[in-house]
């Protein structure tokens, strides 16, 4: 079994964002870099295929500025590839989809790891777009995931319910929290740390490719204006009522 | 610029967040002088051109096949597109559901371009469109300009009123011609997990507990409450992780991010994760017994306290006042 992850650096979700100097992008200074929460998920998902089926594993990161960080992190949990591709926009998705299809295209994976989303941009597109241009079927938000031979039965998570797909293999898949019973993402062992400076990283030039769209401003949200405690304990009660119904007017 | 939107049918009915999305185009569309169109994708759908039009649609396009009784992402996509190129819309609109996230990053690369997430505001000026859309899972928010045509966006629920205005639409049928390809990510069956219950990312109330409620059977309280309010109910993860609460109700950074009227936190500390997925708010109320706890920095009201003695006081008091 192939296995391919697309695994995106991505601040740390402690991270107090503060706006950079260009009003368009976060300052970098002082950010922790992590692997987006639900790339890890994949990463496990990915870790589990391979105990039971066999085969290998393979990490791939588009990276603007060729910082391989993350992908570092993934060898040391246990991935047992890497590919840095360098280049790239950050931020838009159709490019980044386009980037990471162009690499993976002829390359003979069976399944396509993705988190649901990227807890930067949280684009939503990026596993969608590749499997369009891959010709690939595509499950987003999956929920549960298990091989039968040449096809995978699907779950994924919508308002209130579950969908139940099929999908033949190679496929795409985007992972959402809970995958198969995966709440956690594993962390790297003492081992695994020292085995992933030996582990093999490919670094290829991001293709070039259109950029759709662009961001002009960067802002924090409206700051919320000052609240305040309207009581201790049980008497405070009917006044909070009050409050929501005649100066929110939320009742 | 024409303008397309997609009505997303669940269970036989238009979804809510489909009309708020509808309205909002005809909103741009109005100053622009041009016209909205839907295209409304299923089986047996038609009868909800009707209420398409009475929300401003010019036109509905309807792809109406037995294929398409359950949602198959790439074959809606491509009715989509279809209805686009009917339209020569310059912009194509959806609700940002579970769906119309999957729909979205669809129509986008068929057209050969991105899509716009979640997005709560919208301006065309010049032909050129506009977004403003939380980024960094709300700790930040983005101005984005599409530099290609048409542009691809999905609205986020909740934040543009929806409004009948009185008016009826035509209905055109559209062929697709679909072929097998575009059903091999169909779906085959669709389980309810909660059936009637409000939707987390679409409810106007919420009330969430997290790990101040201190035992699962607790949550009854905080479900009491929501039924008083008529809420949706959610979580902190920290309750998610114990196996306390699903994680369908998480909201957060990795949950859900939602923005209704009035949030009621009870025994939630404030975890800027937390936080991330619910401070744009109109209306936070917190119950914490800690005074020193973040969440009341977020917090329009809050009570200093003990949630298993002031939640159910709350909860009569909201039942008398509510029933006067
Ligand atoms: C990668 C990552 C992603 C994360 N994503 C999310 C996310 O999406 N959503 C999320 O919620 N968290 C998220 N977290 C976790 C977050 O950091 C916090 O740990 C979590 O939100 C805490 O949940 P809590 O407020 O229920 O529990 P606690 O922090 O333990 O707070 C419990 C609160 O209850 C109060 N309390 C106790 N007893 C009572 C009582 N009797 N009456 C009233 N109040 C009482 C306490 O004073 C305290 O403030 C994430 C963390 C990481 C590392
Ligand atoms: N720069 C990137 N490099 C590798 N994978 C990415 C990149 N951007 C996005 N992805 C993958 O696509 C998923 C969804 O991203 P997005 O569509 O941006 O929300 C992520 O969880 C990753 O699995």
């Amino acid at each position: 079994m192939n296995l391919a992850v697309c695994l995106k650096r991505v601040p740390d979700t402690t991270t107090k964002v503060k706006i950079g100097s260009d009003g368009k992008s976060i300052d970098p200074q002082g950010v922790e870099w992590a692997i987006s929460p639900y790339d890890e998920l994949a990463i496990e998902l990915a870790l589990r295929l391979k105990e039971k089926a066999g085969g290998e594993t393979v990490g791939i990161t588009v990276d603007r500025d060729g910082n391989d960080v993350a992908l570092r992190k993934a060898l040391a949990i246990g991935l047992d590839k890497g590919i840095l591709i360098k280049g790239g926009a950050n931020f838009d998705g159709w490019a980044t989809a386009q980037v990471l299809a162009a690499v993976l295209k002829g390359r003979p994976f069976d399944v396509l790891l993705f988190g649901k989303q990227a807890i930067d941009d949280d684009g939503f597109q990026v596993p969608t777009m590749v499997a369009q241009i891959l010709g690939l079927p595509r499950v987003n938000v999956c929920t549960a995931f298990e091989i039968e031979g040449t096809k995978a039965k699907c779950r994924r998570q919508i308002e209130g319910g579950e969908e139940q797909i099929e999908v033949s293999l190679p496929c795409v898949i985007s992972i959402q929290k809970g995958v198969n019973g995966i709440h956690d993402k594993r962390f790297p062992s003492m081992k695994g740390i020292m085995a992933a400076k030996s582990k093999p990283v490919e670094t290829v030039a991001a293709a070039a490719v259109d950029s759709s769209m662009e961001i002009v401003k960067l802002e924090l949200p409206p700051e919320r204006p000052p609240g305040r405690i309207v009581g201790k304990g049980v008497e405070a009660v009917p006044e909070l009522v009050r409050l929501l119904r005649e100066e929110a007017k939320v009742l | 610029m024409n303008i397309l939107v997609f009505a997303e049918v669940r269970d036989g009915k238009l979804k809510k967040s489909s009309l708020e999305t509808l309205s909002e185009a005809v909103r741009l569309a109005k100053p622009l002088g041009s016209k909205v169109g839907v295209a409304l994708v299923g089986e047996g759908i038609k009868a909800h051109a009707e209420i398409l039009g009475k929300y401003g649609a010019a036109q509905v396009f309807a792809v109406d096949s037995p294929r398409l009784k359950y949602y198959a992402s790439e074959a809606v996509a491509r009715a989509v597109v279809a209805a686009h190129q009917k339209l020569g819309s310059g912009a194509i609109l959806m609700a940002a559901t579970a769906l119309g996230r999957d729909l979205a990053g669809g129509v986008a690369a068929l057209l050969g371009t991105g899509a716009a997430a979640d997005c709560t505001g919208v301006t065309i000026s010049g032909g050129k469109v506009q977004v403003r859309r939380p980024v960094y899972s709300g700790k930040a928010y983005a101005t984005v300009v599409f530099k290609k045509a048409p542009a691809v966006l999905s609205l986020r629920p909740n934040v543009f009123p929806a409004q009948e205005i009185g008016g009826t639409a035509t209905l055109e049928d559209l062929a697709v011609p679909f072929d097998d390809a575009d059903f091999r990510s169909a779906v085959k069956e669709v389980t309810a997990t909660a059936q009637g219950k409000v939707e987390l990312t679409e409810a106007s109330t919420i009330v969430s507990g997290g790990r101040g409620l201190q035992a699962p059977e607790n949550f009854k309280l905080r479900d009491d409450l929501a039924a008083v309010l008529g809420a949706a109910v959610g979580a902190s993860r920290a309750v998610v992780d114990n196996g306390w609460r699903p994680h369908s109700e998480q909201v957060g950074q990795t949950g859900k991010t939602v923005a209704p009227n009035l949030y009621v936190a009870i025994g939630i500390s404030g975890a800027i994760q937390h936080l991330a997925g619910m401070r744009t708010s109109k209306v936070i109320v917190a119950v914490n017994k800690d005074p020193d706890a973040p969440i009341f920095k977020a917090a329009t009201y809050g009570i200093v306290g003990d949630a298993m003695e002031i939640v159910p006081a709350l909860t009569q008091t909201l039942k008398k006042v509510l029933a006067s």
